[in-house]
């Protein structure tokens, strides 16, 4: 299971857009949409890992593109601090991973997920197990 | 503010230990704004600590709360329940706080998760630098409002040193000089003659010199005792 955090205003649109286009990609990845990635928050990227997440995409707007100016520049940092957590507990950082992309590119979506599936393919199930 | 850091996970984890039941205790004050022991950072360590429990094979129960201001007993009162079900208590408060905890649930079993490191402020999001020593004897008024006892590496009364160079310090050339910072603000002020006479040696007692300190304030007791 991988969770993709996407903002609204972007890769949201991006995945509906992939859905309309029929474009297919990698079924195991649950979307939850975000005002902005910029209300990303640590401790979100740490639930889903808790609960079993074996992956975790945080998705938002072009670098420069950002609705609200900065939010993805904040979502990167938090997503580069949130693979130091996993690092100290053990965790493979490359679980988790930020994408760019603007809410034309429903290819660009199918693309990410299925890269981001494949990523965690290779590093098998995360060790957490799933719960509820 | 109290500017702390949270120690290093495997220094917290060993601090914890085999206990079962960890009730990490954030604090709502000094620590949440500087990132360190908030509700927050209450939350991620929480979420780390039970899955690297898990990954370890066994499960821990790790509960967090977070108090206004783990330096006042009103505040502790309200988790006593809490801590009473906790195997050990993992605070997140500066040294007044863990030790706030510890006097007041004296059979608990208290551990620090942060290193407190000084009482400054933020120079920008995300960098803190130390402005108060407690000295117990505040000279600011003679130094243009910039503390040669926090900010000079020697907490020099009589300063530049011999080691300040271009402004900054011997010790490290990205401390800046806090004497150049006073000569330069005092002269900028036309207040020079301040710092032209020589500053006598300090009276330390006030400081830690004179042991850990106190202040009574019977206008403020609610127990007024006799000698008031």
């Amino acid at each position: 299971m991988i969770i993709a955090f996407c903002c609204h205003y972007c890769a949201y649109a991006a995945a509906d857009l992939a859905g309309s286009l029929r474009i297919q990609y990698p079924p195991g990845v649950s979307v939850v949409k975000l005002p902005c990635t910029g209300k990303l928050d640590v401790q979100l990227v740490l639930d889903a890992f808790e609960h079993g997440a074996d992956g975790v995409m945080v998705a938002g707007c072009m670098e420069g593109d950002c609705h609200y100016q900065q939010g993805n520049f904040n979502a990167r940092r938090r997503v580069n601090y949130a693979k130091t957590l996993l690092q100290r507990i053990g965790l493979e950082p490359d679980r988790i991973r930020m994408f760019n992309m603007s809410s034309a590119m429903g290819k660009k979506w199918a693309d990410a997920v299925t890269e981001m599936d494949e990523t965690v393919r290779g590093l098998g199930p995360s060790p957490l197990g799933r719960r509820a | 503010m109290i500017v702390a850091e949270q120690k290093p996970l495997k220094e917290i984890q060993s601090l914890v230990g085999e206990a079962q039941t960890v009730l990490i205790v954030g604090c709502g004050t000094c620590v949440t704004v500087c990132f360190a022991g908030g509700e927050k950072e209450a939350g991620i360590l929480g979420s780390l600590l039970r899955m690297s429990a898990r990954m370890e094979g066994h499960e821990k129960s790790i509960g967090e709360v977070t108090v206004q201001r783990q330096c006042e007993w009103e505040y502790l009162d309200a988790i006593g329940d809490r801590i009473a079900e906790a195997d050990i208590v993992l605070s997140l408060g500066c040294g007044v706080g863990v030790q706030a905890l510890a006097e007041r649930y004296p059979d608990a079993i208290v551990i620090p998760g942060l290193d407190t490191k000084f009482m400054g402020l933020p120079l920008e999001q995300g960098v803190w630098a130390e402005r108060c020593a407690a000295c117990g004897q505040c000279i600011l008024g003679l130094t243009g409002g910039i503390c040669p006892i926090a900010r000079c590496s020697k907490q020099l009364l009589n300063g530049p040193c011999g080691g300040s160079s271009k402004g900054k310090c011997e010790v490290n050339p990205e401390i800046e000089c806090a004497w150049q910072l006073i000569y330069d603000k005092l002269n900028a002020q036309g207040r020079l003659d301040l710092i032209m006479e020589i500053t006598p040696p300090k009276d330390w007692r006030t400081g830690r010199d004179g042991g850990p300190r106190k202040i009574v304030r019977q206008d403020l007791r609610l127990v007024v005792t006799e000698e008031a």
